[in-house]
């Protein structure tokens, strides 16, 4: 199999656009699957009672943000190094999609926080290079929008997204290498989980939710980004009329 | 987890507020992008429609 074949957006969108329902089909099902056992199988916490249970999206949705910023990153590098068009189209579709999950951990920490740690917002190292890493996505997606030929956008995003990236490591270890409010990890790759596993097994089926939708959201964008880029081209002209 | 009744669900043992804020805010900002993928894809098509065969070549 060629791979180089699928770096054309022109062959990617038609596999793009296959994609897109399987994908969305199988984030509703962990989704469902997981808000049910987070509700209804997990037990109430003996410390936290039922406020712990805002862990079933915060988590997933930390996890996702520096995930997607990875991805972003490592899409991003592909672009500089082979100069593919479809790579930067793929690194401005997830960066919203990434912007929103980081926007949705520092928000549900926050609700979370303040009945268990008496406040909103601390400037703890966890807590602050969470929201640096919101303003990088928003400083990639500034940046991009500010420069109109996107061949140009995208290698101005890419040099930001790869900088940034020295942010993800101190986001995870940030709660080992500072004394912070946030908590150290309940589950790493090193030590057994210290939850109860109908827990752990809601967080994971959730983070696999938002795994999906992720995929599913960012193949969708990159296929409008495509549209929007190719405008020009047959193929994108003869697809608009074909949908008609 | 047994609940009992749909106030005690709604309740959230006293966290009503912190856990449906979390649970609410999410799938409202999931459908919004859903809902502004949507719109965009939407107007490229129009956009395209409306220029693809009139202006072949020109950007």
């Amino acid at each position: 199999m060629n791979w180089f074949k699928y770096s054309s957006p022109q062959s990617f969108f038609p596999v793009a656009g296959k994609l897109v329902p399987w994908f969305g089909a199988l984030a509703a099902i962990a989704c469902a699957a997981g808000l049910y056992i987070g509700f209804f199988v997990a037990p109430t916490d003996a410390q936290q009672g039922e406020a712990y249970r805002i862990i079933f999206i915060h988590v997933p949705a930390a996890w996702m943000s520096m995930f997607l910023y990875l991805v972003m990153a490592s899409w991003a590098g592909l672009g500089l190094a082979f100069n593919t068009r479809l790579s930067g189209m793929m690194a401005s579709a997830i960066a919203p999609t990434g912007a929103l999950f980081t926007f949705l951990a520092l928000w549900t920490g926050s609700l979370w926080g303040k009945p268990t740690w008496g406040t909103w917002w601390v400037w703890d190292a966890r807590l602050t290079s969470e929201l640096i890493l919101l303003f990088l996505y928003f400083g990639f997606m500034a940046l991009q929008a500010a420069i109109d030929d996107p061949r140009r956008a995208d290698k101005a995003g890419a040099v930001l997204a790869l900088v940034g990236v020295v942010n993800i490591p101190i986001i995870y270890f940030s709660v080992k290498w500072w004394n912070t409010l946030h908590q150290g990890a309940s589950v790493s790759l090193t030590k057994a989980p210290t939850m109860a596993a109908t827990m752990l097994t809601g967080m994971a089926v959730m983070a696999f939710g938002f795994w999906f939708y992720s995929i599913a959201a960012a193949l969708v964008r990159a296929r409008c980004i495509m549209l929007e880029r190719e405008r020009a081209s047959e193929w994108a002209a003869d697809y608009a009329r074909g949908s008609a | 987890m047994n609940w009992g009744s749909l106030e005690n669900f709604l309740a959230m043992g006293g966290y009503a507020f912190y856990v449906w804020g979390s649970y609410l805010v999410t799938l409202g900002l999931l459908v919004a992008e859903i809902v502004l993928l949507a719109l965009r894809k939407r107007s490229a098509l129009a956009r395209l429609r409306l220029h693809g065969t009139a202006a072949q070549g020109d950007r």
